[in-house]
């Protein structure tokens, strides 16, 4: 973990509400699943985000402007310099993932494992999405999964656009190795719907985002756990959630 | 030279700037940042008789210039805290350390204090009678004069290292609990645990904690924390070492001419891991600004 400062090249919605901040400049090398703390203009704590992507010097994350933090964050011009404390956490072991596995995301839960796609596809694995929304207009990222060769199915609640129904319906339950990200509800219907092993990218308010303030903790079947140091991802055997209804 | 050197309760300190409790875990994690014995001290992390989850998430709120968190004391307990953390500590930190304590009754404090009196690296104990987040404990003894007069006394009785008891802001009168501690035993006193607070959430127009309120800390609560400071440190004739919103090398030096013999820098740890590192750097440079060689000569000197 180190502090780099970076510059805002791009910050532009994607959905509504929904943004995508492009940053260039520092030198931060994560891996896919952790995440970054951005210092935000005004606001004490740092905000955690996913890395959607990492390339040389650039840094990609996707946001969602839902207080005061992250809206005054999508009013930031190209250009602005932002404080970045990185790379946060344990992301996903690919080496457990193999060949084919299935990539679920509801939502913003997109954000990380548009970074694991990219890594995968770059090994020559051939990871199956599955991307969840409420509606098409919420819909977003789809292209940019297919454009790195993965097989995409986007579902939405309303049927607006692709498969009618939630994403944890549309699931193969062939024991496949899974990797997801998404709402609290969705990742425990997983666990519990999916006969397979699987990684699940947790969130969290968090204090620090480096493992000293404890505000992120959840239990475990090793003990209490930082989602920000021993997580953000965790193996499903050790998510304390019933596997049956 | 700047001589930043203090002494705490007979031991000497090579900068008066200690990592507070809660915010420092047990050290190890930060010196993989930097070298922290670069620090005066550290405070570990508080530590009960029995393991501690803590409180339901979510735990941590944001707040103007400071956070709140409710946190609840988490903590493996005392037994793995000698067996598992402080030989950690041991390899990176080799300096004596303050251990932090707290308990539900005298029991569990006089327990605790017992087992980690024994431990050669533990300096200074130091008493939590003022967590605000955990219910049934803490902050009960720390509110009644007459309580905190007894924790004390019972742990006095019962361990050798010098006893600084941390007291809590959540009182009319903080200068009445320091006075009962002081008469006690208790052989220093810290100043000030987090202000009892909380948040609400306007789109779910509920409270953001779980456990409703928690405690503020941070450079929002400094001025507040440096008139308790400076009451206290008049009051008493032990030392009182000063926290709450310490940021920078100019805060030590405030927080030393309200009285504070050192202080604790807590908040600022969990927004820049580096904080502390940067005002012990800071020090000789700010010392130098206003014209001061030692910085015992400013302890208290506010007071004229």
């Amino acid at each position: 973990m180190e502090e780099f400062l970076y510059t805002i090249r791009e910050n532009r919605p994607l959905a509504p509400g929904v943004f995508r901040l492009s940053l260039s400049g520092g030198g931060a090398a994560p891996v896919p699943g952790q995440f970054v703390q951005l210092r935000l203009p005004g606001r004490f704590l740092r905000r955690p985000f996913s890395v959607c992507d990492a390339e040389e010097d650039r840094l990609t994350v996707i946001y969602k402007a839902v207080g005061r933090g992250t809206e005054e964050l999508s009013r930031l011009e190209p250009g602005a310099e932002l404080p970045v404390l990185a790379p946060l956490g344990t992301g996903f072991d690919l080496d457990r993932a193999g060949e084919t596995p299935l990539l679920v995301a509801g939502g913003l839960g997109l954000t990380p494992l548009y970074f694991l796609a990219k890594t995968l596809r770059r090994q020559g694995r051939e990871p199956r999405v599955f991307l969840g929304f409420n509606t098409e207009k919420e819909v977003f990222y789809d292209e940019a999964f297919r454009a790195l060769g993965c097989e995409v199915t986007v579902c939405t609640v309303d049927g607006s656009t692709g498969r009618q129904g939630l994403v944890t319906e549309a699931l193969p339950p062939d024991g496949s190795f899974f990797c997801a990200c998404g709402p609290e509800p969705m990742l425990r219907t997983l666990c519990r719907k999916l006969p397979g092993p699987g990684q699940l990218s947790l969130e969290a308010r968090m204090g620090c985002g480096f493992g000293a303030c404890m505000g992120c903790t959840v239990q475990t079947a090793s003990g209490p756990r930082r989602v920000c140091k021993e997580g953000p991802v965790f193996d499903k055997e050790e998510l304390l959630w019933p596997t049956q209804e | 030279m700047a001589d930043t050197r203090v002494d705490l309760c007979g031991i000497e300190l090579d900068n008066p700037v200690i990592a507070a409790s809660g915010t420092f875990g047990y050290g190890y994690e930060f010196a993989e940042l930097y070298d922290i014995n670069c620090l005066g001290t550290f405070s570990f992390k508080g530590t009960t008789r029995e393991p501690r989850f803590g409180n339901p998430t979510p735990r941590i709120a944001e707040a103007p210039a400071g956070l709140i968190n409710a946190v609840g004391l988490q903590n493996p307990g005392v037994e793995a805290v000698i067996a598992e953390e402080l030989p950690k500590l041991k390899k990176c930190f080799h300096k004596p350390v303050m251990a932090n304590v707290s308990g539900f009754s005298i029991e569990d404090y006089v327990h605790t204090c017992t087992l980690l009196d024994k431990e050669p690296q533990v300096g200074w104990l130091e008493l939590n009678i003022s967590c605000p987040n955990v219910h049934g404990g803490g902050m009960s003894f720390g509110t009644d004069p007459k309580a905190a007069a007894a924790v004390v006394r019972a742990v006095k009785a019962a361990t050798k290292k010098p006893l600084i008891v941390k007291l809590t802001p959540n009182v009319t009168d903080i200068v009445s609990v320091a006075l009962a501690c002081e008469e006690a035993g208790a052989d220093g006193l810290s100043l000030i645990n987090t202000l009892l607070s909380m948040r609400i959430d306007l789109r779910t127009r509920r409270p953001v904690l779980a456990n409703v309120t928690g405690g503020l800390s941070g450079p929002a609560v400094f001025p507040v924390a440096l008139r308790m400071v400076w009451q206290v440190a008049g009051a008493v004739k032990i030392p009182v070492v000063g926290l709450g919103g310490v940021s920078s090398a100019e805060d030590v030096l405030e927080m030393l001419l309200a009285g504070a013999a050192a202080v604790e820098v807590g908040a600022a740890n969990l927004q820049d891991p580096w904080a502390c590192r940067d005002i012990v750097r800071d020090l000789p440079g700010v010392m130098e600004k206003y014209g001061i060689e030692k910085l015992t000569d400013i302890i208290g000197g506010a007071h004229g």
